[in-house]
């Protein structure tokens, strides 16, 4: 028994011990440390895992509105500290990177995630505990809406929902692109692109185009060339690929080798600096702004991304839809901050719900489910650059 | 495997009641193929020139694997080890030549330095000193791998080994995957050489760009022959390096046996080496051409390639050379020929269910010897 | 800062490990009131540090108690995988994929308790049990014909089991209305929507995903064990790859709408408490100590030391080696239930094929056939590359957290350079070492 006794001492010193490690993250260190009167803000974002090109991209968007913020002074008079946490686009380590800001670090707001599947059970967490979560690109109704149909009060997004680009390329494939068949190509385990690809659908058809065939590729194919065959054989007028711009380069890329003519349509994944201009052009899609708009944020945001994030041969980096949504996102969030005159996320939420914001992607107001209610752009894809087509109003 | 093939003698087999009932599960087979069976037939009678089509791109495929399976092929016959790590080899292989033709213009190289070269030349030369320099960077890194991680793991338990393949291989993808190495982004790849693509109705032709082929065409491109013709290459030179070298009979000895051919003055941990060098050597071209083919590359472009490679190289029986060149078409094709006729997402089960089959009817692969798991 | 957060997360782990340690030793004390109360004070202790606050800050936060479930749930699936690779010496990266299956089902049975529908546990649990019993009478058949090959069995088995599902399907649908009054409205929840019935369907649906992934395992275990162990291995990671691409078209390929496929699971009741994890940890805890040092276990690993000198001894291999791996499977699939209910979502990509490795990293780390090993280095694991280098690394600033996939596997090749043979080697502690001294009593009272 003296056995017993010992070890349950050294339990329990062992206890106190990991209880001491506790509170520790949160005093300060170090000059730079976040100081009691810092605003801390949270971004999580998938730096590894299997789509860490968005992670970066994210980050760096909403890292540039934070520095820009504390250029200006911060907010309510105090510095924005961003804290960024690796969520990997997947549901266990983005539930443990929320769980670490929210209780070892103490955040009240998140900038995330990217992925939906990792945006829901974030947004679980950060609604029960009260943590304001705005994600910049979770496209997934489900991410702002609970299983009971109810809008979770502290989950906001600053992108469009699925329903609304599906809908909207419908239109303009209709209306502007005169078609009247198309093809849809996606991938089942995307919800992204499934979303779109659903709503596409049926707002093509409702519309009065038809719908010749439908295939589906996983994320990891590289040879499309059997389902190209078969886009071939059916000969539609369009075709939608509402997928990433990796995908998009080879399957255009194929396309063009194949012969293919049909013109290619998707939505705001296309947006991005490595998409293949020459594989892609002829395509259009349906974006938040225009890369050659002239409206002043998107001017100045494009010039102090450059400025701030260079690529590997010096040159500034182009901002793609990621890095403009979470910069929106976060303009959004610091605006709400303000508008409040609060970190407290109740009033943070409700002034977030009146917001009218004019960002990078266009004036934003949020309606009932906590979604930005702005217009779609659609934009061309030429040889040589992307192009300003025409405006959807939502 | 030894418990795998029972093989009962005649006088057994009348003891055994149960060896009569063989034509149930030979009767389930049968349905599966004859199901199989039947939808490649009505899909081949409804549009030939599409089934042809598929056909090929299965071939292309099929042939890209087998340059990734080789080199597992060889390295697993000698040491026995799954070498995860292969297919970002592979990986790396793809990224050499994408510095190498964007960053330094190696393909133009020829043209720099003799200027009244015909284009054709450049383009020829060019290419194929990428190919070469991507060959050369893969043979030394799988050689500085195997130096540094497998070979202090040779005495340990052979888990251990494949614990550090796996790691090497998770190193690889995220090591690169950071921004001062190759980053995380897809990046379009800038071919060496255009791809042309021709059609096949009353004859050859050019197909022109935005000019959609003839309906009932069937369509074929430069880079598909160059696979084929580099595959076939590759398994020709291999079989002579193999069959024919000094080097290579030691390799057969060193699978065969390995203390014994240590006996017999083989310089054992050399002639590991040099087959690593040799499969990453074959896995780097695999690289370049894959990248031209399919014109975007990452960081774990080189997982799923380096599996189905290694799944057709079990097909075809471990260790075998010609088995993992057939087992790698017969992957190519039946994963075209899934995303053509059955359902994508369902490829790969068919390709894993072709492999227990066979494993199951053969058990040692198509190709394979048999021979026991040996170290 | 970080030198002593460094120290103190270090502290954490060896924290965990003395609880570990503590709670092993109690289990093997002889006298059975050091027992009981030795496991509920472990219980407690948890239990108390994650409900007692002193002020603001709590002695395990939510943060932790994450890492604590998820460690628990990896601990059920990485022993599973020591029963079957460490003890039996079958490369098996199956093992996710039974995870899989079995969060998959648990998930579906309370999710449509939850809305109404006792289907989801009707058909489940009757089609288990008829599956069950199905299998169990035609290995009396097989038996009988000895020698029938291995297809022809495995043709048999697959059809008994469609047919157990159809027959559960059609009495699930039968019984099901007589069921759905008693629900209630949500306005006036009826008897079976009460909070008590829901523990209990938890429950039930964690045994009954369990049992679901081990009959599954048989069915795929029965052709594909006779292939050798690389061949295994090769085969068992293609089975990973096709169940998560079934899960990613649960909603086109399969009937599930609700499991929402690629988009993902939600609305699954979050029921898994400190306690049920707990619970189904000591149990399978318990369970896989008293196979492993039963005549069971031994002719288990007999298999792992000689498959030919096992057979001469009378052994039969394939029978052993389709028991480890039914009941690993088991073991994983309860690991699902539980961790199905812990943050109520479910999506494919939580179960990709790659993911799948860790716990074959994990049984390797804490040595093979060692299952103090498994249990020390799932917890380690989790708080080592979840808690110290999550936290650590953010620290650093905001292109840190790209390396920590960098550390890792440094991390990886240098222990597996040091200590191939896993930390633990073949230690075991307290309750898990054999049971030598107890032996020795019987033989003396004999």
């Amino acid at each position: 028994m003296r056995a017993f006794k010992l070890l349950s001492l050294l339990l329990v010193v062992a206890f106190v011990l990991s209880a001491c490690a506790q509170p520790t993250p949160a005093p300060a260190p170090q000059a730079a440390a976040p100081t009691a009167a810092d605003l801390k803000i949270a971004i999580l974002a998938p730096l590894s895992g299997p789509v860490p090109t968005f992670g970066v991209m994210t980050r760096d968007g909403a890292l540039l509105a934070i520095e820009e913020w504390n250029a200006k002074g911060g907010v309510l008079g105090r510095k924005i500290v961003p804290i960024v946490e690796d969520s990997q686009c997947t549901a266990d380590p983005a539930v443990n990177a929320a769980n670490k800001v929210i209780d070892q670090d103490k955040v009240k707001f998140i900038v995330g995630e990217v992925c939906s599947k990792a945006s829901i059970p974030v947004s679980e967490i950060a609604n029960a505990k009260k943590v304001l979560q705005i994600s910049p690109t979770s496209t997934n109704p489900a991410v702002t809406v609970a299983s009971d149909g109810k809008t979770k009060d502290y989950i906001f997004r600053a992108c469009f929902i699925d329903p609304f680009q599906g809908k909207v390329g419908a239109n303009f494939a209709l209306q502007n692109l005169k078609t009247k068949t198309a093809f849809i190509l996606l991938d089942q385990a995307n919800d992204y692109v499934k979303g779109l690809a659903e709503e596409f659908e049926k707002a093509y058809v409702a519309g009065g185009g038809k719908v010749v065939g439908k295939e589906t590729y996983t994320a990891k194919d590289t040879d499309f060339s059997a389902i190209l065959a078969k886009v071939a054989a059916a000969k539609p007028d369009v075709v939608y690929l509402p997928d990433y711009y990796n995908i998009v380069n080879l399957v255009t890329k194929q396309a063009k080798e194949k012969g293919i003519t049909a013109a290619f349509l998707g939505g705001d994944g296309w947006d991005s600096s490595d998409l293949d201009l020459k594989a892609a052009a002829g395509g259009y899609f349906t974006n938040h702004y225009a890369p050659d708009s002239t409206a002043p944020e998107a001017v100045a945001f494009q010039k102090a991304f450059a400025a701030k994030y260079k690529d590997d041969k010096g040159q500034g980096k182009v901002p793609d839809a990621l890095a403009a949504l979470a910069y929106d996102a976060t303009n959004l969030l610091l605006t709400a901050i303000k508008n409040a005159d609060s970190d407290d996320p109740d009033k943070v939420k409700a002034a977030m719900e009146a917001i009218s914001f004019q960002g990078v992607s266009g004036k934003i107001t949020f309606d009932a489910q906590h979604n930005p209610v702005k217009s779609a752009t659609i934009l061309k894809v030429t040889d040589t650059k992307v192009v300003f087509d025409s405006v959807v109003a939502p | 495997m030894l418990q795998a093939s029972p093989s009962p003698t005649s006088s057994l087999a009348a003891r055994r009641p149960g060896a009569r009932l063989a034509w149930i599960g030979q009767g389930f087979l049968l349905l599966l193929a004859a199901v199989v069976l039947y939808i490649l037939i009505t899909n081949f009678l409804k549009d030939p020139p599409l089934f042809i089509q598929v056909v090929l791109s299965g071939l292309q495929l099929g042939f890209v694997y087998a340059l990734v399976a080789l080199g597992y092929t060889m390295v697993y016959g000698i040491v026995r080890l799954i070498n995860f790590a292969h297919g970002d080899v592979f990986m790396v292989g793809a990224f050499v030549s994408f510095y190498a033709v964007t960053r330094f213009q190696l393909h133009a190289w020829p043209a720099a330095v003799f200027p009244g070269l015909p284009a054709g030349w450049v383009v020829v030369i060019g290419s194929l000193t990428v190919v070469l320099l991507s060959m050369i960077v893969c043979m030394s890194m799988a050689v500085t791998i195997e130096r540094v991680a497998y070979k202090p793991l040779r005495d340990a338990p052979r888990i251990a080994a494949l614990i550090t393949a796996i790691g090497v291989s998770f190193f690889l993808e995220f090591f690169g995957a950071l921004y001062f190495v190759f980053s995380p982004r897809f990046i379009p790849y800038q071919r060496p050489f255009e791809v042309v693509t021709w059609y096949i109705k009353d004859g050859i032709h050019l197909v022109q760009v935005g000019q959609a082929p003839p309906p009932g065409s069937i369509t074929f491109s430069n880079i598909f022959l160059i696979i084929v013709v580099a595959s076939v290459l590759v398994r020709v030179v291999l079989q002579f390096l193999v069959r024919r070298t000094k080097i290579g009979k030691a390799m057969r000895a060193t699978s065969f046996d390995k203390p014994t051919s240590r006996l017999m003055g083989i310089n054992v941990d050399g002639v590991i080496s040099v087959t690593f060098a040799v499969g990453a050597a074959f896995a780097g071209m695999g690289g370049v051409l894959y990248a031209i083919a399919y014109p975007s590359i990452w960081t774990q472009l080189g997982i799923l390639p380096g599996l189905k490679a290694f799944v057709a190289a079990v097909l075809g029986g471990i260790g075998s050379i010609p088995g993992a060149f057939v087992g790698a078409l017969i992957m190519g094709q039946a994963e075209a020929l899934t995303m053509g006729y059955i359902s994508t997402p369902m490829r790969d089960a068919v390709a894993f269910t072709i492999l227990i089959v066979v494993l199951l009817v053969k058990p040692t692969g198509l190709f394979g010897e048999a021979a026991g798991e040996k170290a | 800062m970080e030198l002593g957060f460094l120290i103190l997360s270090i502290v954490k782990i060896v924290a965990i490990l003395a609880y570990l340690y503590g709670l092993f030793w109690a289990m093997g004390h002889q006298n059975k009131i050091v027992k009981v109360a030795g496991i509920v004070i472990a219980f407690a202790l948890i239990q108390l540090a994650l409900t007692v606050k002193f002020g603001e800050t709590q002695i395990l936060n939510d943060f932790d108690r994450g890492l604590v479930f998820q460690a628990c749930t990896m601990t059920m699936v990485a022993l599973g995988l020591n029963l079957i690779y460490g003890f039996n010496g079958q490369f098996s990266l199956a093992q996710w994929g039974f995870y899989g299956i079995g969060a998959y089902t648990a998930a579906d049975i309370t999710y449509r308790w939850n809305v109404r529908d006792a289907r989801g546990l009707l058909v489940a649990g009757i089609g288990v049990i008829l599956g069950g019993l199905m299998i169990l009478a035609v290995s009396r058949l097989v038996r009988r014909y000895k020698g029938m090959p291995v297809l022809s069995q495995f043709t048999l088995y697959l059809i008994s089991c469609v047919l157990a599902g159809a027959i559960a399907v059609y009495i699930g649908n039968a019984i099901n209305p007589a069921l759905v009054p008693l629900f209630g409205t949500p306005d006036a929840p009826g008897i079976l929507a009460s909070p008590a019935v829901l523990q209990v369907v938890f429950l039930l649906a964690v045994l009954i995903a369990g049992a679901f992934a081990a009959e599954v395992s048989f069915l795929f275990g029965l052709p594909v064990l006779t292939l050798g162990s690389d061949y295994f291995g090769i085969a068992t990671l293609g089975f990973a790859i096709v169940v998560q691409t079934l899960m990613v078209n649960t909603d086109t390929i399969l009937p599930f709408p609700e499991m929402k496929g690629g988009r993902g699971m939600i609305g699954i009741p979050k029921l898994t408490t400190w306690f049920w994890a707990f619970l189904f940890l000591i149990i399978i805890i318990v369970v896989m100590r008293n196979l492993i040092y039963s005549s069971t276990g031994r002719a288990i690993m007999s298999v792992r030391e000689d498959e030919t000198a096992a057979k001469a001894m009378g052994i039969d291999v394939a029978f052993y080696k389709l028991f480890a791996f039914v009941v690993g499977s088991l073991f994983a699939g309860i690991g699902g239930g539980v961790y199905a209910h812990y943050i109520g979502f479910l999506s494919p990509g939580t179960f990709d094929f790659l993911v799948g490795f860790n716990p074959l990293i994990i049984v390797v780390f804490g040595g093979l056939g060692s299952m103090t090993g498994t249990i020390a280095a799932s917890f380690g694991w989790i708080f080592f590359l979840e808690g110290l280098l999550r936290v650590l690394l953010s620290q650093l600033g905001t292109e840190a957290p790209t390396w920590r996939y960098v550390l890792y596997p440094i991390a990886l090749l240098l222990l597996m350079l040091l200590r191939p043979q896993g930390l633990l080697g073949n230690v075991e502690w307290g309750f898990l070492k054999r049971p030598v001294a107890a032996l020795q009593a019987k033989a003396a009272g004999r």
